[in-house]
């Protein structure tokens, strides 16, 4: 990534932050940035090191849970913050291991992340009782844990970031994880990942270690979402067992695939227009257009859209629109859609015609 | 991987692969010496590709030893083997199709060399294999041969001083096998090669010493004018029995 | 020995569990390769539709579980066959997405329609002792629901024409084009059998356990790692990973409490698969049915 890219991308980012408060409010806000971080964090594994996942969930909750818990025993918020990154991110590694030398692909690995992510789910909704506590912190079953100390100005535990503060603060990790990993791509490691993605018994041929790169890859991809359960908790002063749910883990599936897998801007929008979009579904005033007694459920509309892309546009908006700019490039945008399967080029020839 | 003292590049004794009851090879005995090309023949079903899965670390023999720069490599895995400084093309071309071919080259030499040098290694490789004018394509919009030249450009790219390549004719026009024969015995200037082949013709261009394998078995080894004049070579090949 | 008389029949009710609610995706998932991670919602369906057919239209409960329910998850399932799962065949990740996107769809239409609580059946059959420990009478239904079904998968693709043709089709779908049978019909009659098969699950199972629009998720976890771990082959691998699996979360509930069981059974799922990446059938009873 060259310096001019670096800026432009930072004043686009910087116009963005500050045009969004005028129209939305800064706590649906900080949600859609904490959301866009952890899509940005399944696009990067699954959209270019090829690792399908099914519970980004279990990391989201992972970084949630341990910023609580090490904010209320600490009572500060810094060290919670640096271990919900870290340990997350330690967890997806083991995991990662446990998956990539065991030589488990697609359809189990799927089932292995998605079971993951439903023991713990399954694991905080049992652990109500007063036995379950870790320091002075209680896990509180499917109550979840309230009140914990958000984060504040470094080095004074008063000085409280919130509101319009928290947004902005949530906004510029995003942006600061964005180039991060556009960075990350660009570099050796993130050049070989995306052959491997296309091809692994080429780059095992090749000499490189596919096992453990795909954990590598892993283990940055737990790092993000670990990241964005953090910030979310910090939006929402409180956390419960559903951010390991099954529910959300479809979402995030969801933004991914509209957005467009393959490129990193497609899933953090999607994230945030398809957030918004389930927000604007719960409104008591939408839901009276459709009348009280039959509230449109904003889990059919996200399923209806999931089976539209998968059938009708698999490389999500993202890449499509930069298909038909002319600029899909090789390698960066849209070349791994869900639709694995690549036209040859007869099969392109053939629909062109 | 354990290192031991032996005159070949490739060393193997007594390999043999059973997949359940069958026995698709049988005690091979294989040397290959430094700087050598040699092409391994046979019909369909002779144990050709599996004798090379055995050398690339596919597939782990049933038994024997195979040994490469004396290094022991049985159930090393394929990217210990390929680290060794081993180019390894297989039978279907297996290239990196959202890749242009740019970046498919790259990976490969940047394996052993800085981003720099990768970079600089590239330029030559593209221009060496004549694959510089479509640089920029994704390898998937290439056509089959051209796809081929693109994975001889990723072997070459990684500068190996052992080279294991399955049917690279297979698919081939007549223009692009001759542009692969002058790639190979250019290649074989500073490495030493095993092709895996059936195409007479081409192997004709190509290779002085041939090893002929049959039912799993050396059936023969030798010249190519004389191992080709056999009939008992022939024979197999025309499918008659024994 | 009273108690363990309990325990085998605890036991033997959490296999015959498994393996009813799974039959239809092994089904589904061993004969045409689709993992369909709607099945959990397939199941509940099956379980409305006993429920809406016996408690409003006052339909015989017995003919409302096997033979509305299975009919009706049929019927739904030719539907989503032909609208949205026939284009993705050979492409396994989109067909589990795809589905997952109608799971949501009908997690959502299931709380439109019958809103967000739990209904259920009265149990059609009454309870015994054991000693001092009473029984369910209907788990022993349940438990020859399971059998049943079992037998009747075997049956069908064993010994029938249909079964032979499913076979072969899902074997090579070229060469039973070939031979002159339409795949295409033979995918979506086997999508159907699988659909029935999940259909009566829910129905028989609608008197036992609460029908929520939101329960499918305890199915086809359940179902989805029985399913997985079993492997490629329908019949043992459906056996044996229900047997396996049972027998693991029964002990662990024994010695602990029922969720740390059926956490139990999730931890034993991804160990299962780390060593066997295949499934048990992969690794023990390949080419059997």
């Amino acid at each position: 990534m060259t310096a001019r890219q670096v800026l432009s991308s930072v004043a686009v980012a910087a116009i963005v932050m500050f045009v969004l408060p005028v129209f939305f409010d800064v706590l649906n806000l900080t949600t859609f940035a904490a959301y866009a971080l952890l899509a940005l964090s399944l696009g990067f594994v699954w959209g270019y090191g090829g690792i399908l996942c099914f519970g980004q969930t279990a990391f989201y909750g992972l970084g949630a849970y341990v910023y609580a818990l090490t904010a209320i025993n600490t009572g500060e918020a810094w060290s919670g913050f640096f271990l919900a990154i870290l340990l997350p991110a330690l967890f997806a590694a083991v995991l990662g291991a446990m998956m990539f030398y065991g030589r488990l692909s697609d359809v189990y690995l799927a089932v292995v992340t998605l079971v993951v992510s439903l023991i713990l789910f399954r694991f905080m909704n049992h652990t109500a009782g007063e036995q379950w506590v870790i320091g002075e912190a209680r896990l509180g079953g499917f109550n979840g844990i309230p009140g914990f100390p958000t984060l504040h100005i470094p080095g004074d535990p008063e000085a409280y970031i919130y509101d319009e503060n928290l947004y902005y603060f949530t906004f510029v990790v995003l942006v600061l994880c964005y180039l991060l990993t556009r960075w990350l791509l660009g570099s050796p490691f993130g050049r070989i990942l995306v052959g491997l993605r296309e091809n692994e018994q080429r780059i095992e041929l090749l000499g490189y270690d596919v096992r453990a790169r795909k954990t590598a890859a892993f283990a940055f991809g737990g790092a993000l979402a670990g990241l964005a359960g953090c910030l979310y908790a910090n939006a929402a002063e409180i956390i419960t067992p559903e951010l390991f749910g099954l529910g959300l883990a479809a979402e995030i599936i969801i933004w991914v695939i509209v957005g467009g897998a393959g490129t990193l801007i497609g899933p953090m929008i999607g994230a945030a227009v398809l957030g918004y979009l389930k927000f604007v579904l719960g409104l008591r005033a939408v839901k009276e257009v459709f009348g009280r007694e039959n509230p449109l459920e904003a889990t059919l509309v996200f399923g209806v859209i999931l089976i539209l892309f998968i059938l009708f546009l698999p490389r999500g908006v993202v890449p499509s629109i930069q298909g038909w700019l002319g600029r899909a490039r090789p390698g960066r945008a849209g070349a791994f859609g869900a639709g694995r399967r690549r036209r040859t080029r007869a099969e392109r020839a053939r629909s062109n015609a | 991987m354990r290192r031991g003292a032996r005159d070949g590049v490739v060393e193997a004794r007594g390999v043999s692969v059973r997949f359940g009851g069958v026995t698709a090879l049988d005690s091979v005995d294989f040397t290959l010496a430094d700087k050598e090309l040699r092409c391994l023949i046979g019909p369909n079903g002779a144990g050709k590709s599996t004798f090379f899965k055995c050398l690339t670390g596919v597939l782990r023999p049933s038994e024997g030893d195979i040994r490469i720069r004396g290094i022991d490599c049985v159930g090393a895995h394929p990217h210990r083997i390929a680290g060794l400084g081993v180019g390894i093309k297989t039978q279907v071309p297996s290239v990196m199709n959202g890749l242009s071919v740019r970046e498919n080259v790259w990976i490969a030499a940047r394996k052993r060399n800085s981003t720099r040098e990768a970079d600089r290694i590239v330029a030559e490789t593209l221009e060496r294999i004549g694959i510089a004018d479509s640089a920029g394509e994704p390898v998937g919009n290439l056509a089959h041969g051209r796809r081929q030249l693109v994975e001889f450009g990723t072997v070459l790219a990684g500068d190996p001083w052992l080279i294991l390549l399955d049917e690279p004719a297979a698919g081939l026009t007549a223009e692009e096998a001759e542009r692969a024969v002058e790639i190979i015995i250019e290649m074989n200037a500073r490495a030493a090669i095993i092709v895996v082949e059936h195409d007479m013709h081409f192997i004709r261009q190509l290779a002085k010493t041939v090893t002929v394998l049959h039912q799993g078995r050396i059936l023969t080894e030798g010249h190519v004018d004389t191992v080709l004049g056999d009939p008992l070579v022939r024979d197999v090949y025309l499918g008659k029995s024994q | 020995m009273d108690l363990a008389a309990v325990v085998v029949y605890e036991i033997l009710y959490t296999i015959a569990f498994l393996a009813l609610i799974s039959a239809g995706l092994a089904v589904v998932f061993g004969m045409m390769r689709v993992v369909n991670l709607a099945h959990g919602e397939f199941v509940l369906l099956g379980g409305y539709a006993a429920i809406v057919s016996h408690n409003t239209l006052g339909i015989n409960i017995f003919v409302s579980m096997l033979v509305v329910a299975p009919l009706a998850v049929a019927v739904f399932g030719v539907v989503a066959e032909r609208l949205i799962i026939r284009f993705l065949y050979g492409r396994l990740i989109n067909t589990m997405l795809a589905t997952w996107g109608l799971s949501l769809a009908m997690i959502g239409a299931f709380t439109l329609i019958f809103g967000p609580t739990t209904t259920s059946i009265k149990a059609p059959i009454g309870g015994f002792a054991v000693g001092d420990y009473s029984l369910s009478g209907y788990t022993i239904f349940i438990i020859a629901s399971a059998v049943g079904v079992v037998l009747l998968i075997f049956g069908v693709l064993k010994y029938t024409r249909a079964g032979l043709i499913a076979r072969g089709a899902m074997q090579s779908a070229d060469m039973a084009s070939a031979f002159g049978y339409d795949t295409s019909k033979v995918y979506m009659v086997t999508f159907a059998a699988g659909s029935a098969l999940s259909g009566l699950a829910g129905g028989v199972l609608a008197p036992l356990v609460g029908i929520g629009p939101t329960a499918g998720l305890l199915y086809i976890a359940k179902a989805f790692i029985t399913v997985i771990s079993g492997g490629a082959s329908v019949v043992s691998g459906l056996i044996a990973s229900s047997g396996f699996f049972g027998i693991v979360s029964q002990a662990v509930t024994f010695a602990t409490n029922s969720v740390i069981g059926e956490i139990g059974l999730l931890v034993a799922a991804v160990i299962l698969l780390r060593l066997l990446p295949t499934g048990i059938s992969g690794r023990f009873f390949r080419d059997r049915l």
